[in-house]
């Protein structure tokens, strides 16, 4: 299969902090990936490159066999990424469909489709019943699935998710990996998914890559990079799989 | 066309209003000379407030320069009849296009170069001081002395050319502000009224879900400076005297404002409401004052000082939101999770 | 006009005096910048507080021959009284509102303040004649008018003693620890309702210093207000929002380029510069002459 998302020696650096450090991989077609690493390792400066917030200070990102690095973050989502933020970033006056039909409209201009496809996408993720509340209303597990939803109903190729399942409760946790993992089966959508939670990320991942002070320190199936003495000794140590 | 204005509106909230209207409609059969001319100015703030509104209630980009927009279509119109005879109809379209083209330069620069908040409320200011400046110094068009259409006292109507009673300016600026409503209520349930919805709530969210935010900021500007020069158009025919030191003053542009603030920013009734009610209140001051024998100039403003001030404090989404939950004719759908506020 | 062939005495003589007149402005503008720079909030009042303490200075000189100059410290400590009061009652549950919510409550103040000048005082312009109205100083070729030079050292003095308080004084460090690390200043269990009431006290202070002097050298109408709140926004803008050498520097540049547009193209044209200015800063650089770049 060829790589939906190409990543090239990308780095960035922050008035001399160097957040992202030459990092490559490759990203295949139907895919879920995951990027794992400890706060600060650059992960979120990672998924802004990819997605057009921040231009690489060197490197180059290729995207569904078209350059991406530079392109504006509207522009990339127009190509098929569609991304969530860590802090999520919902549209606290519209109701939650109102917050999904935003992101329908990209591919749907008409008003009545692009709701009917919110509908569908707020089916999906659980949220179908609480169409009509204004977002603010929303819990944060429900507002993280929101986030996803907002973006998965742009329709993208490739799905970034920035740490989703952050203060959410285990049992909520398994629901939105049971989610990720249907949508992925159903649509053979691409994911790309910043995790702490490791429990997610090892019934999740395919593949992981494992970031440490903005350099690429592993990567590989999740089984052996869990056991990758470096992994452990910077990340995974105190967490005692 | 009748039935999606109507989507989700209950259907008292439809009649009562087609009362209001009706009641706008039938009004100078009934109203005196003054109470004609308060109701003038509470439909036309209710028309440049609505006409605001759309950049920024909808798209969240705050403009305190309106005035300019009014000001060039109030010069442009009453120039083309004072110096070539061409009626305010024919003049319009030439207004409206000075006014979009000065909000794309503006809005070109601000939105091009990033500036936002409150640095593009400044630039805003900025510009409309420009043309304060530039129109003082515009011999043409009177500069600081003034410029004035010629008046007389009409016994009948001429509304192709503007010139008339009371009564036709009334329907004129009645006709102008159901357009804009019609209209904006168009937009707000739009593709384009909800990419400014986006915009307006969290800018970068919108960018990430694909929304080209600097051209719908442009679209914001164009519609909304196109909207309001037909403003200056009414109020050059029906003041017909204009001095660069009022038409462009930035508290022309605040007054402007002050409607949809007080009514509720980024809703339909707001401006409408608002309007009614700062005009209204005014005038019911004004009255009270001269009533008193205190009628000191600047009295009517730190009334309207005082009610902004009350609004935004106890109200700061305005008055038509909860006034609108009070009368239940807010749409179902807003209705079921109306906590949205702590 | 013939502005070009006027001799160079005249270019500098109004060089000079607009930079002096442009201290006072800065003066002004410091005392926004210092509020913004810790409270975070943009005063729309600012320059309406202004003419409060202009006509402040013209009332006590009326009636009872009170020097401005004296003044400046009396009224600096009223304006203080007024800004920590507005912070406490007003504008502190606005902090965390947005932007265009905390303008609003702001642009009220303003309009209150306009026209309740215009009730008490009138529209007609009025100003302070001092005993020394029409002395100079001549240095060679060079006039300078004596208001002016008071003007300007008494502005340089107010400035310093806030930079003193800054550095020195144990609440001036502490107001500035609250502006550079909001979160760290309640770790360590700083009263920010105080402090910030405070810095808008102390900026405050600043207007009333600079309206009393101002009212040396400018006549003020209540509509004035708007124009300085403009002023102080663009010599602020122009220097670096939250700078406080910042605020000075762009009032110098203010200051001096409208006495030199007045000379060359004319008087209503000097705003038009000092407008354009504006313009040019925000499109090229939004963080000011002095100001840090945001990421
Ligand atoms: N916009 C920014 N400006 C300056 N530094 C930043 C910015 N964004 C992130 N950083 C810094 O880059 C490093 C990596 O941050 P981030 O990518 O957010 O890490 P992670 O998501 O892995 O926790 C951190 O040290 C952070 O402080
Ligand atoms: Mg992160």
């Amino acid at each position: 299969m060829a790589a939906l998302l190409a990543v090239e020696g990308i780095s960035k650096n922050f008035s001399g902090l160097r957040a992202v450090a030459d990092v490559t991989f490759a990203v295949p077609e139907g895919e879920i990936f995951a990027i794992i690493g400890p706060n600060g390792a650059g992960k979120t400066t990672l998924f802004n490159m990819i997605a057009g917030v921040f231009r690489p200070d060197t490197g180059g990102i290729t995207f569904d066999g078209t350059r991406i690095d530079g392109m504006t973050p509207d522009a990339v989502c127009r190509r098929g990424i569609g991304r969530t933020f860590q802090l999520v970033r919902p549209f606290p006056a519209l109701t939650v469909e109102e917050n999904v039909m935003v992101g329908a409209l990209l591919r749907h201009p008409n008003l009545s489709s692009a709701l009917r496809r919110a509908h569908e996408v707020l089916w999906r993720l659980d949220l179908f019943d609480k169409r009509t509340q204004p977002a603010s209303s929303l819990t944060l597990p429900d507002r993280k699935r929101l986030e996803v939803a907002r973006a998965l109903a742009t329709e993208p190729k490739l799905l970034l998710l920035d740490e989703v399942m952050a203060g959410l409760r285990p049992t909520e946790t398994d629901r939105m990996v049971e989610i990720l993992k249907k949508i992925n089966n159903d649509t053979g959508l691409t994911i790309l998914l910043i995790e702490h939670v490791m429990r997610a990320v090892m019934s999740l991942a395919a593949r992981i890559l494992v970031l440490h002070h903005g350099a690429a320190i592993a990567e590989g199936v999740p089984e052996a990079v869990v056991r990758e003495p470096a992994v452990v000794q910077s990340y995974l140590g105190a967490e005692a799989l | 066309m009748m039935k999606r204005l109507l989507h989700g509106v209950p259907l008292h909230a439809t009649v009562l209003l087609a009362l209001l209207l009706a009641a706008l409609v039938v009004a100078p059969a009934f109203a005196n000379d003054y109470l004609l001319t308060v109701l003038i100015v509470i439909l036309y703030f209710a028309y440049t407030g609505q006409a605001w509104n759309v950049m920024m209630g909808f798209a969240g980009q705050l403009s305190l320069g309106h005035a300019l927009y009014v000001g060039l279509g109030a010069y442009t119109t009453a120039a083309l009849y004072v110096h070539f005879g061409i009626g305010p109809w024919i003049g319009m379209p030439m207004a409206i296009l000075i006014s979009v083209a000065c909000g794309a330069i503006i809005g070109f620069l601000a939105f091009r170069f990033g500036v936002g908040g409150v640095y593009f409320a400044i630039l805003t200011i900025a510009f409309a001081e420009f043309a304060r400046i530039g129109f003082d110094h515009f011999s043409w068009v009177g500069g600081s002395a003034g410029f004035f259409l010629p008046v007389a006292n009409y016994s009948h109507d001429d509304l192709m050319n503007l010139r008339g009673r009371p009564a036709m300016f009334y329907y004129v600026i009645l006709a102008l502000t159901a357009v804009a409503f019609l209209l904006c209520h168009a937009l707000m349930r739009s593709r384009v009224g909800y990419f400014w919805q986006a915009i307006r709530e969290d800018e970068e969210a919108a960018r990430s879900l694909g929304i080209d935010t600097f051209r719908y900021k442009m679209y914001a500007i164009l519609i909304s400076s196109g909207m309001t020069a037909p403003a200056g158009v009414f109020f050059a025919f029906y003041y017909n005297n204009l001095f660069p030191e009022q038409t462009f003053f930035i508290l022309r542009s605040i007054e402007i404002i002050l409607g949809p603030i007080i009514g509720g920013v980024g809703t339909l009734f707001g401006p409408i409401i608002g309007a009614f009610l700062i005009t209204g209140l005014a005038e019911v001051l004004q009255e009270l004052l001269t009533w008193y024998g205190f009628d000191p100039p600047g009295a009517k403003r730190v009334f309207y000082g005082l009610c902004l001030l009350v609004v935004v404090m106890i109200l700061p989404h305005g008055v038509w939101p909860p006034l609108s939950r009070l009368l239940r004719v807010d749409r179902e759908t807003e209705r079921t999770g109306d906590k949205a506020e702590p | 006009m013939g502005g070009p062939f006027l001799p160079l005495e005249i270019y500098l003589n109004v060089a000079i005096s607009g930079l002096l007149t442009g201290l006072v402005y800065g003066l002004m503008a410091l005392g926004l910048s210092v509020i913004f720079g810790v409270v975070r909030v943009v005063n729309f009042a600012h320059g309406e507080m202004m003419t409060i303490a202009m006509y402040l200075a013209i009332v006590l000189f009326a009636s009872y021959g009170l020097d401005p100059l004296l003044m400046m410290i009396p009224l600096a400590a009223v304006l203080f009284v007024l800004g920590y009061a507005m912070q406490m009652t007003m504008i502190n549950p606005f902090i965390a509102r947005p932007e265009h919510s905390q303008f609003m409550l702001l642009l009220a103040v303003a309009i209150i303040i306009v026209n309740g000048l215009l009730i008490a005082f009138g529209p007609d312009a009025q100003s302070v004649q001092a005993s020394y109205s029409f002395d100079s100083f001549a240095l060679g070729p060079l006039i300078v008018d004596a208001t002016k030079v008071y003007a300007g050292g008494a502005a340089i003095l107010a400035a310093a003693a806030l930079f003193a308080f800054f550095r020195y004084a144990p609440i001036g460090r502490a107001i500035r620890a609250c502006a550079d690390n909001h979160t760290g200043a309640l770790v360590i269990g700083l009263n920010v309702k105080r402090l910030y009431a405070l810095t808008f006290g102390l900026g405050a202070a600043c207007v009333g210093a600079a309206g009393s002097i101002l009212s040396l050298i400018e006549s003020v109408t209540p509509s004035l207000g708007p124009a300085y709140t403009l002023l102080a926004f663009v010599i602020v803008i122009t220097g670096g929002l939250g700078s406080m050498t910042g605020a000075l520097l762009g009032g110098i540049l203010i200051g001096l380029t409208e006495a030199l547009a007045a000379l060359l193209i004319s008087a209503s044209a000097k705003s038009m510069v000092s407008f354009a200015i504006l313009v040019l800063v925000l499109l090229f650089r939004p963080q000011g002459i002095m100001g840090k770049r945001l990421s």
